[in-house]
């Protein structure tokens, strides 16, 4: 078992050292010196150039530049921005409970409503909610998103008036100590009940944006996954013995059906993260996102280079972590592996 | 050897024949395949058609209708169905040719990534060792990062365009095929009729094109399908996000950003290419699961 998660583990390494490449050399590939992108279009006297070229490490051959980014990433540096000069960890790290807020909230939606919805599906198979549903869900994993949340502004927030069309909370209205960097537990901790309540309004759009996709595919996932134990043997033993149809659904098939969802909603990450990075354009929501789109438009390379390094460290250590997880829970697959 | 040559051919052809009229029956059947078939097949014929069917020229400028209203709205005239943009450019026209744009990227995506996914695939199981573990990880490295932040990655070091945005959403698709075809061709090469292949004497390169591909067309014909799909999707996002094909073309993303602006005052520019997103990628994966469910009987939905 042990061996297992070591292999898996050390299968990583090389991801990172390719990762690490694919972002330094992205950054290579920008047309443009990026001490002259830094400077502007001031112009700068050739000595001055010569420093910054000298500091910034670019008189160096391209191989040691690389070994020193490495070097950097591994003390667990990535880059100072060009725009703020504040280290882009620091940045993200900043902005990351954002996005991390919104993406388990999206994620809860997508889960509670998901798993009952296909679940149900399954049960009343060919029904026409069955059919409803599975209707319901092509559209879901079609939407895109970007249109969605508009659409959603558009009739909830201009139309009906019942939720704000942008950011986390009213600024001016509500101030609290950021304990936890999440608005919905700051809130709760600072003790005003308006507070929360209002926060809980500005987030309940971009959830439903974010979370449609991921929903759409475990109503799915579900559905298919339950249809499959209801044939299992353990189910109609449980069905012979005479056992209420709630408690055979609820306790004997959902519980097993869910394995695969688990993997499902875990392996859900890297879309999130890519629908996060639409979802906080169109809501202002102050997360990585947003700020990564922004720092393209304001040519500061070193915070996307960092920034998508970080992201995606993020998704290949929760890959990791699920895959370790799946292990614990199915030794067929660590002895296989 | 005479009588081989001459009947091999027409057997082929009746079996060919007999397996294209079984997978149309079964096809048949799903009802949500055949409306996508029938959908797509609609706005294939519009995007080709585009020049004829299309009231206006896509970039030609109203100025007397700037933001005209649809036909079905108050102060609509039938002079601009869909009403006008921003620029006073008739939607429908612009929405008609939007629908070549999309397919275009859908296409050119597709085929490029198939190409050289069961080029790269293929080259993998076959030749196992350092191409397979080198490929193996290149893939996983692509799908560690998320497809649109790898794509917005990709455009913002080449710069915006269509073909920036096709090369960055090919880059972003291209592990899903090569997974795909490494996976059933290795899965194929176990069995008897290849090791039979072998033994016969058939070369390597023949013995993955002509032997082992056919049989691992299924599951690909329908990755394809929805690749289109997904691809449309990433390369609407990009231009939404302004990193994709440039102003004026006709991109339904970079319409949809351009007209954020008129959200309050006139929704249906912000409605209307979203819907005609929304249309064509839920009916391309509509067929996608039809030719899944028709293809792959083991994979049917149950």
């Amino acid at each position: 078992m042990f061996k297992y998660f070591l292999k898996r583990i050390a299968l990583t390494v090389p991801t990172f050292v390719a990762l690490m490449f694919i972002t330094f050399a992205a950054i290579r590939l920008v047309p443009g010196d990026p001490v002259e992108v830094r400077v502007g279009e001031r112009g700068i006297s050739p000595e001055r150039l010569a420093y910054f070229r000298h500091e910034l490490g670019l008189d160096q051959p391209v191989w040691k530049q690389f070994l020193d980014y490495m070097w950097q990433l591994l003390h667990g540096d990535f880059g100072t921005s060009f725009v703020t000069n504040q280290k882009v960890l620091t940045e993200f790290l900043a902005l990351f409970p954002a996005t991390l807020e919104l993406g388990l909230c999206a994620m809860l939606f997508a889960a509670l409503i998901g798993v009952p919805a296909g679940a149900l599906a399954a049960v009343k198979r060919g029904s026409w909610y069955d059919q409803a549903l599975m209707a319901l869900s092509v559209t879901g994993y079609s939407m895109p998103i970007f249109w969605w949340g508009l659409l959603l502004i558009m009739v909830v927030s201009e139309g009906w008036g019942l939720t704000p069309v942008s950011g986390r909370i009213d600024l001016i209205r509500y101030y609290f100590e950021p304990v936890t960097g999440f608005m919905l537990i700051d809130a709760l901790l600072s003790d005003q009940k308006a507070a929360f309540l209002d926060a809980l309004h500005h987030l309940v759009l971009p959830a439903i944006v974010l979370g449609t996709i991921p929903l759409a595919v475990i109503a799915r996932m579900t559905r298919s996954s339950m249809l499959e134990v209801l044939n299992e043997d353990y189910v109609r033993t449980a069905r012979a013995k005479g056992l209420p149809p709630s408690q055979v659904i609820g306790v004997h098939a959902l519980r097993n059906a869910l394995v695969p969802v688990v993997t499902v909603i875990g392996l859900q990450v890297g879309t999130l993260m890519a629908g996060a990075v639409l979802t906080e354009t169109i809501f202002s929501w102050p997360g990585v996102g947003k700020w990564l789109i922004e720092s393209i438009g304001r040519r500061d390379y070193p915070s996307l280079q960092g920034g998508v390094m970080l992201i995606s460290t993020l998704i290949i250590l929760v890959n990791l972590g699920v895959d370790v997880l799946y292990g614990i829970i199915n030794p067929r697959i660590r002895h296989g592996g | 050897m005479a009588v081989d040559a001459l009947d091999l051919p027409v057997a082929a052809d009746a079996a060919a024949l007999s397996s294209a009229r079984a997978f149309w029956s079964a096809f048949r059947e799903n009802r949500g395949g055949v409306i996508g078939l029938v959908v797509v097949a609609a706005i294939v014929l519009l995007a080709i058609l585009a020049d004829v069917v299309a009231p206006y020229p896509p970039n030609e400028q109203f100025r007397d209708a700037v933001r005209a209203a649809p036909v079905w709205a108050e102060g609509g005239s039938w002079r601009f169905i869909l009403g006008t943009d921003g620029l006073g450019r008739d939607m429908l026209s612009r929405l008609i040719h939007g629908a070549r744009v999309s397919l275009f990227i859908g296409l050119a995506v597709m085929s490029v990534s198939f190409v050289l996914g069961v080029v790269i695939g293929l080259a993998a199981a076959f030749f196992r060792d350092v191409v397979d573990v080198v490929v193996s990880r290149l893939m996983d490295l692509i799908m560690a990062v998320p497809g649109l932040v790898l794509a917005i990655l990709v455009v913002a070091v080449l710069g915006p365009s269509l073909a920036n945005t096709i090369v960055a959403v090919t880059i972003v698709s291209l592990p899903h095929y090569v997974r795909l075809v490494r996976g059933s061709a290795l899965n194929e090469l176990t069995k008897e009729y290849v090791i039979a292949a072998k033994v016969a004497g058939v070369g390597p390169v023949r013995l993955m094109l002509s032997t082992v591909l056919p049989n691992c067309l299924a599951p690909l014909i329908v990755q394809a399908a929805l690749g289109v799909s997904s691809a449309i999707l990433d390369a609407a996002a990009l231009g939404f996000l302004g990193l994709g094909a440039q102003p004026p073309l006709a991109e339904w993303g970079t319409m949809l950003a351009d007209s954020r602006e008129f959200i309050r005052s006139n929704p249906w520019l912000v409605t209307l290419p979203g819907l005609a997103i929304l249309i064509t990628v839920v009916s391309i994966n509509l067929l996608g699961d039809g030719l899944r469910d028709a293809l792959d009987p083991k994979m049917r939905r149950s």
